[in-house]
């Protein structure tokens, strides 16, 4: 069976999600070879060997985290020299992008982005899109060179699958362009313990309609409830009240929760665009003609104020 | 020396349109209006800005892509850039990421460069990734999806907020940068602005100015193929209820039927 380049994405060897559901999909298209770079690059294996990597590949080197993406594209192409495989997944955040779009141009293949399903084809990989605003699906291939696709999280469910996952060094020499864009301090995020907006299975939102900073945290309370991440709309973020990083939308990230629970959101298609193909859309608004109502599966026309708070004490009663 | 700035722009279909798909699946842009795509405004204000700052700069905006889209030039001009380069051929109807990169590496070159600057995705495609190929065909740095840009001398720094942590970047001149609408509000042009755009001269080039062969670009030099386009079926009407007191205890119903509680 063909091998499957898969880019690992992790951080200090923890790997994420969106990783561990690239592998189930890559099961379909071939054989997954992980590629795991960078700092806790060999203790991602243990991991990736029980959700299906036959193979991973590693190697660390200071340049991964001392300059911006072009090593991981060195590395990604002499994995792709030394396995020539029959495509390469990467998983579709805002780097993993920019790394497979490299590599595309290097090794003269075609890219598709922001896959939400993948199969195999008589002709290669069929990726599936969510276009327009999610009001389309498109069915796409990459008809010339080794298909390189990026596969939005919550694209598949992970599964357990064990493989062999045997370790080898990547052997890899950077490129004289490697060191081109310096990273010259990192600050890391602080964790909010919840979980990561674009992962998370259920994500709970804010919008113009939550009107402050201080009444976040009623949405955070809600999203606590559930165990969600917190979501902003572009109204909430632009005034200051919810950081830019959870802004939901066009211009900020895209989800697809199995449900999304919006709260004072108008539901502009900006909004729309990065929210709408969640599995079950829930809406809490006092304005009845609210163009979200038009989404949802279940709606409530209220005020916030008094149905989040009654929902977030209902729902810690029933999990008690 | 002069500081010279190239920023990339998109004619996009209006989102709030609505959008189809034409009978080859590609875009079909006569039935909705199009103009430049939001996230290259904010673009074109960090070129106007850093020029602002630069002793002696100039910027040049240029798009691919078909007569309609002299609109969002005009746009740019209006705003303040000085001049502008419109890549236009009937080849070109089709192009992909990967040859949309080509005809901007191509023309970036032959007008002449320190910096191009984009925005960090068009609204349409979403996909973000043409920055980083124009970086990679130029050779050049890549300094991509910035909150923050500056240029020093011949050094640009920025920030770039990602999920997991927020980085100082730098390179040299020259480079590719892309900013996100974190970056600044873009201004409004004045009407000083609009008549002034009117003068400022556009030139048009098309394939053989930039030495691309069509089979190079267009549904048939493009390395993918969209095989179907389905407008997804419309949401069956969810149920709605006014909360007269027990919205989120219904709610919470709701939500235990589905068993996400």
């Amino acid at each position: 069976m063909a091998e499957v380049l898969v880019y690992v994405d992790h951080v200090d060897g923890a790997v994420r999600k969106p990783t561990l559901e690239l592998l189930t999909l890559a099961r379909r298209v071939g054989e997954p070879v992980a590629v795991a770079l960078g700092n806790g690059a060999a203790d991602t294996a243990a991991t990736l060997a029980e959700h299906g990597a036959v193979k991973v590949l590693t190697h660390d080197a200071s340049e991964y985290a001392d300059y911006l993406v072009v090593p991981k594209v060195d590395a990604l192409q002499a994995a792709y020299e030394a396995v020539s495989p029959a495509a390469v997944l990467v998983p579709s955040s805002a780097e993993g992008k920019e790394i497979a779009a490299r590599l595309a141009l290097r090794i003269g293949s075609g890219i598709i982005t922001d896959a939400v399903d993948l199969e195999a084809g008589d002709e290669g990989p069929v990726a599936t899109q969510s276009v327009f605003a999610a009001s389309f699906t498109t069915k796409s291939r990459v008809i010339k060179g080794t298909p390189v696709i990026t596969v939005k999280p919550n694209s598949a469910a992970v599964e357990a699958a064990p493989a062999a996952g045997a370790v080898e060094a990547l052997s890899v020499s950077f490129s004289e362009k490697a060191t081109g864009t310096k990273v010259t301090a990192r600050t890391p995020r602080e964790s909010t313990g919840r979980p990561e907006l674009t992962e998370a299975a259920i994500v709970v939102s804010g919008g113009r309609g939550v009107n402050g900073a201080e009444n976040f945290s009623i949405i955070e309370a809600l999203a606590d409830s559930l165990g969600a991440a917190v979501g902003a709309s572009r109204a909430a973020v632009d005034a200051g009240w919810y950081p830019h990083t959870n802004q939901v939308g066009q211009t900020g990230k895209s989800v697809s929760p199995q449900l999304y629970i919006a709260n004072g959101i108008s539901g502009a298609i900006q909004h729309r665009a990065g929210m709408q193909t969640s599995k079950t859309i829930v809406a809490v608004n006092k304005d009845a003609e609210a163009p979200i109502f038009e989404l949802v599966d279940y709606g409530v026309v209220g005020d916030l104020f008094d149905v989040v708070p009654q929902l977030t004490e209902e729902i810690k009663s029933r999990k008690g | 020396m002069s500081l010279r700035i190239v920023v990339t722009v998109k004619y996009v279909p209006d989102a709030t349109g609505d959008r189809h798909f034409a009978d080859d699946l590609t875009v079909d842009r006569d039935d909705v209006d199009g103009l430049l795509s939001e996230l290259d405004e904010y673009a074109v204000e960090q070129a106007l800005q850093i020029a602002e700052d630069a002793d002696d700069a100039e910027v040049t905006v240029l798009t691919v892509g078909p007569e309609d889209a002299k609109d969002a030039l005009r746009k740019a001009l209006s705003m303040g850039a000085d001049k502008a380069i419109h890549v236009e051929d009937d080849d070109l109807h089709g192009t992909d990421a990967i040859g949309t990169s080509l005809v901007l590496a191509k023309a970036i070159e032959k007008a002449g460069y320190d910096l191009v600057i984009s925005g960090m995705a068009s609204t349409d495609g979403t996909g973000g990734i043409v920055p980083a190929l124009v970086a990679e065909r130029l050779g050049v740095p890549q300094v991509t999806l910035l909150s923050e840009v500056s240029v020093e001398d011949s050094t640009v720094k920025g920030r770039r907020d990602g999920d997991a942590a927020s980085e100082q970047l730098e390179a040299s001149l020259p480079a590719v940068v892309s900013v996100t609408d974190q970056s600044g509000e873009a201004r409004y042009p004045s009407f000083k602005g609009i008549m002034a755009a009117k003068k400022k001269p556009v030139e048009s080039w098309d394939l053989s100015d930039l030495d691309i062969e069509a089979e190079e670009v267009g549904l048939e030099g493009a390395f993918t193929k969209v095989d179907e386009a389905n407008e997804r079926p419309a949401r069956t009407a969810g149920t709605i209820v006014k909360d007269e007191g027990e919205g989120g205890k219904q709610l919470a119903e709701f939500l235990a039927s589905q068993k996400f509680i």
